[in-house]
């Protein structure tokens, strides 16, 4: 031991002592440990240490004075308040630091204070030094040891000299006269020296004088003993008042008082050690390193709570060293009282760990390092992170790719089609050897037997009573188990002998019918080669072994049977004493009953028959020995070798030779060749993907083939299954699959390298029969001469591979993160993944989860394992319930004010519910009422109404099914895409809400400079644009129509009534018609009439929404009217938004009507006196613009062909006239009337812009881009000329325009009409698809961009807008091998449109798809007004051209400087596909169905007809309506060309009518449309009161419910 | 008249856009209009106004003073044109809300030309009683620096294509604005049969004329 601890606990000891005495003896005391100390330290310190510590008793308070000054070189520590006495603190314990030196001094310094102090203060608390004294020894002793502390103490030991320096120091100080104001303090000045002096030298120059002073002071020690400390008290004390002011002071009043003595005066100037000490521990904290009891953690009386234990999740704690904790909890305890710090669980409260298992930063370079060389970039492939995390628990799986390797070694066929019978005997041949060879390797005999005789020896030793410790039960016990393990032991050996021997005889059997096989067929087919070796055995040791055996056997049965036979006696007896005991109490029950039969004989009727009698038991039998033996030898000679026979040992060889082909029959050469012929390979199927294949090997004569391919997968996604898919291909006719196998996923441990190479078997169904020696596969084929004894094989192999985890470049194996649980891999891997270990399967079976979770200790607490936990949890638990939501307002409950239901209920809700949900019926209710009780029932009739009839078709209106289901079609469609694009609809551009003048570019700028410059021209009048108005705080009656009628050309004119002059002229017109329209007779009675009376007095009459308005009547042919009509518009349901003004479908008629006055004056000599004329109007035609087209044009200008019907009786075009005038030339252009229009809006509406939102595709993103691109620079260049590339099919996808071209057939009948006349096939088709309905997009699907169906979908809607009929059009023309183009333009009035562009030998020409009319390049009459672009199935051409007026146009799209190119050398066409059908399919119409609507319509328009002639009385003409109705179908015919010889006929039937009539042709679609047509011809507006009437309706139906209406409607007045 | 059962309440609203400070700018004039919901429809007094052109004041507060009279009446059945009770369809802002007033300040610029000053908007309050109100007024601001100074130099400033768009929410994330100055309006409002229809709109629907404050000419 440490000499220093025997001391301190001497002097601890002593000092307690001291302490509890009263002050008075304190001293000597004292001086008496002092004694001791200084006797002992000479032993560790040496003599410098004996200097310093004579000096210690004179100013006690110096080495303290000191220490600060050279550790903490702190100067304010010195200062402080003194007066406290020394407060045993808890931070006395830091002090353990200071050599036992001082600690001695402080001791006595602090006994000495304390005598002092035991004045003030009564109670010096003596308990916790004794607490604290032991644990400051431990310290010490600890740190004793430490080398350190030598250190340490030298240190000390300098400060002895340093002091004495200074005590010289002020000693010359002394003698010197008081110090000026301007010199340092005595700090300073210490400062100043200690620390300029090297201690070295200096010790070397002290010594003498230490020494000098040593032998002086030794003399006076005892008095200074004795005085010094009593002065130094005094001192302290007056010093206490006094000395608190600077370091000055201090020192100068230490001057003053120490006038006479230096040596004791000197304390005033350092404060003792012990007030140092007192000071220190003021300010100063020294935390203890010990633990912190817990009870001084937490509050009073509060046990330690574990939150973990009661199932609370905690996190991780980081890793603190346990000192440290210590000293914060120390410190934390002493800092602040509260215990905020502390848990319940009194340890500091903690955050999870947030510090990372690993670094994430690059290690940092160390500078002799080439940098670059650390910076070396490497090129990686980009990978495709297609991480679908299906099975991947945890979302912050390293995406990693993972690696599995396949190895495919080979493959052994089992059997297949070209065994031969031989194959196939060895190949049973071989699986029997290999099923051997397996037995002999696992020796289950041997094993059973040794095990059997161990047993045996147990027994004998059990029995056997050496053991006496043992107790007997116990002993008893054991050999009981014993030998009921020898019986279980004993039959396996004997079946497993008996198995061994019969797999020997049957490997001894095939061989033996290998071999008969062989010389029967006189050649060999396989080398195998059995031998059957004899190991010769000692016969008699044999023998004995084998009757040995035996009688064990025969023993053992024996005993067994005896003990059965105990068993069995014992329970004999018992049942026995029992039927006994039951015989007695029958006995006594029957004496009873005769007793109680006396008394009451009633009752034993009841009783005999309850219970039955116990059968008498039989006493079991004893087994005989002879039996038993029996038993045994016969088992033993079934199963066993007899004793002396040869073991027989089998050894399967290839030793054998295979008989070479030419000495084999035909047959089997045949066979051979064939298996040549045969090769094999093997696909790899991941997680059924086809992700490699082997090359293909040539199987072998062998039936073996050799692939030894491996193959790394890298894979991302968990395997779910691998499997091996083995083709053969029989020479060059093709492969088959011949079977599938499925290999397992390798466990997680499984690694390259470490992977078994495993068989894995396959057999296939396939059924094979070949013409030659093969035996075939599925063939029942036999080996017996007279075919008994069939076997039927399938093909049937082994594939010998190994799969394994690929092992990455730092030892890694990259699986998809595993379980930690057998690999040590921390800190990647570490985290447990229940697939890598439960295995896939383990997935489905939550069992084997909730296992793997218990076993690997997942913390149930943990938030990351939560949805593993609840899914075990409710896997287990056998819960079916799955909360698969998410409460998003799980409050709403609580704020909801009345039920759902009553909300429902509510009229009121329900009527802001639907207007907020911008319902049609409802968007613009205004003023909802208050009450419930307010609002009317029926506001809601309309709108349940429509939500009911959109799931009945309603087949009213409809031809049938048929257009039902394409109207409700229809409307879905509008529907799903009218929620599609809502979102959209409240997108918002900053063009939209701000007005903001564009920045002016130069040109901008230059135009309106030279503008400036510009003459005026006030003659010249501009139009000015008029400012638009968005849709937003219109009302009715705000928005106006204007129509602008200026002129119209080409009237058809009267003919003069029928008279007798006329008679012959008519009949030779008849007959010229016959043989060509141009060669019209004009009789010279024609030229003079118009001359003599008007030709026809025109007025216009414009409609809209029934609204009419009309011109004046103007004169002639060519009447110009100059006039403006003004109708006023009104927006559907009040709703001026841009949607619902967009899907506005009212039409503007405008209708030509003839006013004819007919004098009605009855009698002619009135005629003087008054005019009586009567004014009947005739239609003659009429055009028809819709409203959205006005909308969306903003205006319409232009001259339109006016609608005239094919026959208009009683009129005829002038053209007869005009060619007598000598324009013929004109003729020939303009074969319609035409009128000039311009239709406007007031104020200008802006219409709605299409929607801005892109579409998503799946074309080419370089097609797209492509595409952008070219739209951007064509609009650059041309920005008025559309331009087309996608466009957005039905299902809201963007497409390319190309792939709506394609060769399409058209039906069948419409060919075969014209076979030989390519023209008119063509106009026929061109009629046909203007026969389909015309319905806008933007009216279908309003706000909406252009949507373009496939031909297919267009025939299906049988609606569709210009671009949906010119693709048709132009798909048909194609087929039929016309050179024909998609057209892009304007066209009047429909705006951009599309029309297709046919090369006719030698000329173009232009269709128009939606009237089927069409027109010559050079016709000026052709309303395609602009040509932007051409589209052909393969490429699209933009016009670059300088006019885009088809008239000035050149139409060779190959001249790149006229027509742009989507698709050139830079970027070759990539052979798009069509998205068009193979083949259109037309449905044949059902005439039946046709017939039925046509009368249907019949009716319905003449109840309308009279319904719109409600004061007068209608009356059919049903003479006329048949003539009409049989005259229809011949128009339908001739595509309405007969005028004349309709007329003549009907003059002919109806001789003495004025007649007044027309046919009407349209598509048909509706009902509606039609209705209209003809309420616009204002047919019923006559009210001649004796007028009759004709109606005629007459459906032509064309394939696919494609029907073309005609309408004849006609008044007739019958002449007097 | 069937004062038992009313069907309809009344909010009637007199008041005057009183004064506007604009420190950069003079000679100022104001319109202002009401943007209201469905269920609201004014039926008394005037629904649109245009007031004076001011000048600033001489002293130091330099106020534009309008005093321009604010008097309309509307009906409703219906405070809220949105129903609270279904919270997630308020996301289709239909403008349906209780009355909005919608001021808009116009004045000259340097080279004459008339632009907009500022737009603000208010609801109109519900409670009866005088309410005093100081709107913020904003305009829009030029796109671009290019923009800023074109529309600087050819006196056309980006404006609101309807001064209403301020009373909505739709489409203004598009928009950029920038603070002008404030505007301060008076209401005195009085309903009428609120509270018999289940709504309380504030402390002195009950007492009625209680103390009628007398409406305009408190400001110089």
């Amino acid at each position: 031991m440490n000499p220093n601890e025997e001391k301190v606990n001497i002097i601890t000891e002593e000092f307690l002592e001291n302490d509890e005495d009263a002050h008075v003896g304190s001293k000597k005391k004292n001086s008496k440990v002092q004694r001791q100390k200084r006797m002992r330290q000479p032993l560790t310190t040496g003599p410098m240490e004996m200097v310093s510590e004579k000096s210690h008793p004179s100013n006690p308070q110096e080495p303290v004075q000191e220490e600060p000054e050279t550790h903490l070189l702190s100067m304010t520590t010195r200062r402080g308040p003194r007066s406290l006495p020394p407060i045993p603190s808890a931070s006395r314990t830091g002090f353990a630091e200071f050599s036992m030196r001082e600690r001695m001094r402080e001791k006595l310094q602090a006994a000495r204070s304390k005598a002092e102090s035991a004045l003030l203060q009564e109670i010096p608390t003596p308990r916790p030094r004794r607490l604290r004294s032991p644990s400051e020894k431990e310290l010490e002793t600890g740190f004793g040891m430490e080398p350190g502390k030598e250190i340490l103490r030298i240190q000390k030991e300098d400060d002895p000299h340093s002091r004495v320096k200074f005590r010289d120091s002020v000693r010359k100080i002394k003698s010197k006269p008081p110090i000026p104001p301007g010199l340092p303090s005595a700090e300073q000045a210490y400062n100043f020296f200690t620390f300029n002096f090297d201690p070295e030298p200096e010790d070397s120059e002290e010594k003498p004088k230490t020494k000098r002073r040593d032998a002086t002071n030794q003399e006076g020690e005892e008095e200074r003993e004795e005085g010094a400390p009593v002065q130094g008290g005094d001192h302290q004390t007056d010093e206490e008042g006094l000395l608190d002011g600077k370091d000055v002071d201090d020192f100068l009043l230490g001057l003053d008082q120490a006038a006479e003595d230096f040596v004791a005066v000197r304390p005033a100037d350092y404060e003792s050690a012990h007030a140092r000490m007192q000071m220190e521990k003021e300010i100063l904290f020294i935390p203890s390193r010990l633990t912190v009891p817990t009870y001084k953690k937490l509050p009073e009386n509060v046990q330690p709570r574990f939150l973990e234990d009661e199932g609370l999740y905690i996190g991780e704690r980081p890793m603190v060293l346990r000192s440290n904790q210590n000293i914060m909890e120390n410190r934390l305890l002493t800092q602040e009282p509260g215990r905020r710090w502390f848990g319940d669980d009194g340890r500091i409260l903690a955050l999870p760990n947030p510090i990372k298992p690993f670094p994430s930063r690059p290690p940092v370079l160390t500078q002799e390092q080439d940098s670059k060389a650390e910076l070396e970039t490497l090129y990686k492939k980009a990978v495709k992170y297609v991480h679908s995390n299906q099975h991947m628990i945890g979302s912050g799986d390293p995406p990693g790719n993972f690696q599995l390797d396949i190895d495919i070694l080979g493959l052994i066929f089992t059997h297949h089609p070209c065994f031969s019978r031989e194959h196939v005997l060895a190949a049973k041949l071989a699986q029997l050897y290999d099923q051997y060879l397996a037995r002999c390797q696992r020796n289950k005999t041997k094993f059973l037997t040794d095990k059997l005789q161990a047993l045996r020896n147990a027994v004998q030793t059990g029995l056997n009573p050496s053991k006496p410790h043992k107790s007997l039960e116990v002993a008893q016990r054991a050999i009981n188990e014993y030998k009921s393990e020898i019986r279980q032991t004993r039959k396996l050996r004997d079946s497993e002998q008996e198995k061994d021997r019969t797999l020997l005889k049957s490997i001894i059997k095939v061989w033996k019918e290998i071999k008969s096989l062989r010389e029967f067929q006189r050649f060999m087919n396989t080398p195998l080669k059995l031998v059957l070796r004899k190991e010769k055995v000692d016969q008699k040791a044999d023998e004995e072994a084998y009757e040995a055996e035996i009688q064990m056997e025969i023993s053992e049965l024996l005993e067994e049977h005896l003990e059965e036979y105990e068993e069995k006696m014992e329970e004999f007896r018992a049942a026995h004493q029992q039927w006994k005991s039951w015989k007695k109490a029958q006995k006594a029950k029957k004496k009873k009953k005769k007793q109680a039969v006396e008394e009451d004989p009633n009752e034993e009727a009841a009783e005999p028959c309850s219970k039955e009698e116990p059968v008498k038991p039989v006493p079991p039998e004893r087994t005989d020995r002879a039996v038993i033996e029996q038993q045994v030898r016969e088992r033993a000679a079934q199963g066993r070798r007899m004793p002396g026979e040869p073991r027989l040992v089998p050894e399967l060889s290839l030793a054998g030779s295979v008989t070479p082909n030419d000495q084999c029959p035909r047959a089997e050469i045949l066979r051979r060749e064939d298996v040549k012929r045969r090769s094999v390979y093997v696909k790899v199927l991941f997680n059924n993907k086809e992700v490699s294949r082997t090359a293909s090997r040539q199987m072998g004569a062998d039936f073996r083939v050799h692939f030894g391919q491996i193959f790394n997968l890298q894979i991302f996604n968990w395997p779910e299954s691998l499997t091996l898919q083995v083709y053969e291909i029989v020479g060059h006719s093709g492969t088959t699959l011949l079977a599938e196998v499925f290999l397992p996923i390798p466990e997680t441990t499984v690694v390259t390298g470490r992977a078994p190479i495993e068989e894995v078997e396959f057999s296939s169904n396939q059924h094979v029969t070949l013409d030659h020696e093969g035996v075939g596969s599925g063939v029942p084929f036999s080996f017996e001469a007279d075919g008994s004894n069939q076997m039927t094989l399938m093909t049937s192999g082994k594939v010998s591979n190994s799969v394994a985890w690929a092992i990455g470049e730092n030892g890694i194996p990259l699986i998809p993160p595993l379980s930690q649980q057998n690999i040590g891999f921390r800190s990647a891997l570490k985290r447990a993944d229940a697939i890598s270990s439960v295995g896939t399967s383990g997935l489905t079976d939550m069992k084997k989860l909730a296992k793997w979770a218990a076993e690997s200790k997942l913390d149930p607490n943990d938030p990351n394992n939560a949805p593993l936990m609840q899914l075990i949890s409710i896997a287990t638990s056998g819960e079916s319930y799955i909360p698969d939501f998410f409460r998003l307002e799980q409050l709403q409950q609580e704020f909801n004010f009345i039920s759902d239901d009553e909300l429902n209920r509510s009229k009121r809700f329900r009527l802001l519910h639907l207007r907020s949900q911008e319902v049609p019926e409802f968007r613009n209710y205004k003023q909802i009422p208050v009450y419930d009780r307010e609002i009317m029932e029926k506001v809601f009739q309309d709108y349940e109404k429509r939500l009911q009839d959109r799931n009945v078709i309603e087949t009213k209106d409809h031809i049938g099914a048929h257009r039902a289901v394409v109207a409700k079609y229809l409307q879905q469609v509008r529907e799903s895409v009218i929620n599609r694009f809502l979102i959209a609809k409240h997108h918002f551009l900053l063009s939209d809400v701000i007005v903001e003048e564009d920045v002016p570019n130069i040109s901008i700028l230059g135009l309106s400079l030279f503008k400036l410059a510009e003459q005026k021209r006030p003659l010249r009048p501009r139009r000015k644009g008029r400012k638009k108005v968005t849709a937003q705080n219109l009302s009715d009656g705000d928005i106006k129509l204007l129509v602008n009628i200026i002129r119209a050309y080409d009237i058809p004119v009267r003919k003069p009534t029928a008279s007798k002059s006329q008679q012959p002229s008519r009949s030779s017109r008849t007959f010229s018609e016959k043989h060509a329209a141009s060669t019209a007779t004009h009789s010279p009675t024609h030229s003079a009439e118009p001359f003599r009376q008007v030709l026809v007095r025109p007025f216009v009459e414009v409609s809209f929404q029934r609204t009419i308005c009309h011109t004046t009547t103007a004169e002639g042919p060519n009447p110009s009217w100059n006039e403006e009509l003004e109708l006023p518009f009104r927006a559907p349901n009040g709703d001026y938004s841009t949607a619902s003004l967009q899907s506005v479908k009212d039409d503007v008629f405008i209708n030509i009507f003839d006013e004819v006055l007919y004098d009605v004056l009855e009698d002619d000599r009135e005629r003087g006196s008054g005019i009586h004329t009567r004014i009947e109007r005739h239609w003659l035609g009429c055009v028809k613009i819709p409203f959205s087209t006005i909308y969306f044009q903003a205006r319409i200008d232009g001259t339109f062909k006016i609608d005239i019907p094919p026959v208009l009786l009683g009129y005829s075009k002038e053209r007869n006239l005009i060619l007598e005038r000598g324009f013929d030339s004109v003729r020939s252009l303009s074969e319609g009337s035409y009128i000039t229009l311009f239709i406007t809006i007031e104020p200008q509406l802006v219409p709605g812009e299409s929607i801005r939102e892109k579409f998503d595709s799946q074309e080419d993103e370089k097609l797209l881009q492509a595409t952008e691109k070219f739209q951007t620079e064509c609009n650059l260049k041309f920005p008025n000329r559309q331009c087309l590339t996608t466009v957005i099919d039905i299902s809201g996808k963007t497409v390319f325009i190309t792939r709506y071209l394609k060769p399409l057939n058209p039906p069948q009948e419409l060919l075969n009409a014209y076979p030989n006349n390519p023209q008119a096939t063509a106009e026929l088709m061109a009629r046909y698809v203007s026969l389909i309905p015309f319905l806008p997009d933007t009216v279908s699907f309003a706000g909406i961009c252009d949507l373009w169906s496939t031909s297919d979908q267009f025939l299906d809607l049988l609606a569709g807008d210009e671009e949906e009929h010119a693709v048709l059009l132009c798909n048909y023309f194609l087929s039929l091998g016309k050179k024909a183009w998609l057209m892009m333009g304007n066209a009047i009035p429909e705006g951009p449109t599309a029309y297709v562009l046919t090369w006719e030998q030698s000329h173009y020409l232009m269709w128009n798809p939606c009237s089927g009319h069409f027109y010559g390049q050079f016709d000026t009459f052709c309303p395609l007004k602009s040509v932007s672009c051409l589209i052909g199935p393969d490429n699209i051409w933009f016009n670059i051209q300088q006019y885009d007026s088809p008239l000035r146009m050149n139409f060779d799209v190959t001249k790149p400087k006229l027509w742009k190119s989507f698709f050139s050398r830079s970027l070759p066409y990539p052979g798009l596909s069509s998205i068009q059908p193979e083949e259109l399919i037309y449905q044949r119409t059902d005439k039946a169905a046709a017939a039925e609507l046509q009368d249907r319509i019949e009716k319905i328009l003449k109840e309308k007809i009279m319904d719109w002639r409600p004061r007068h009385l209608t009356r059919w003409n049903r003479y006329c309506t048949s003539t009409l109705r049989h005259f229809l179908p011949l128009l339908e015919r001739s595509q309405g060309d007969v005028e004349d010889d309709h007329r003549a006929e009907l003059l002919k039937q109806l001789g003495d009518y004025r007649f007044s009539g027309f046919p009407l042709h349209m598509p048909y679609s509706e009902v509606k449309p039609l209705i209209e047509a003809v309420y616009s011809t204002g047919v019923h507006n006559i009210d001649v009161p004796n007028v009759e009437f004709a109606l005629a309706v007459y459906i032509h139906p064309y394939p696919q419910n494609v029907l073309s209406v005609w309408i004849y409607v006609a008044s007739l007045i019958r002449n007097r | 008249m069937a004062a038992a059962v009313p069907s309809v309440f009344l909010l009637m609203v007199n008041g005057q856009v009183e004064s506007a400070q604009f420190p950069e700018y003079d000679d100022l004039y104001c319109k202002y209009c009401f943007v209201y919901g469905q269920d609201w429809a004014p039926t008394a007094g005037l629904e649109e106004g245009i007031s004076q052109i001011t000048s600033k004041s001489q002293d130091v507060r330099r106020v534009l003073v309008w005093n321009f009279p604010i008097d309309v009446t509307f009906k409703s059945t219906n405070p809220y044109g949105c129903p609270l009770a279904f919270p997630h369809l308020l996301t289709l802002l239909w403008p349906s809300q209780g009355p909005q007033i919608v001021l808009s300040v116009y004045g000259p610029d340097v080279f004459g030309n008339d632009v907009v000053r500022g737009y603000g908007a208010v609801h109109v309050p519900f409670s009866p009683g005088r309410h005093k109100r100081t709107i913020p007024m904003f305009v829009p601001e030029s796109t671009s620096k290019l923009q800023k100074f074109t529309s600087w130099f050819m006196g056309r400033r980006p404006e609101f294509t309807d001064p209403k768009v301020v009373a909505q929410g739709e489409g203004r994330e598009v928009t950029r604005v920038r603070s002008q100055g404030f505007v301060t309006l008076l209401f005195n409002v009085v309903t009428k049969d609120l509270r018999k229809l289940g709504y309380d709109a504030g402390p002195a629907d009950t007492a009625g004329a209680l103390g009628p404050s007398p409406a305009g000419g408190t400001l110089p």
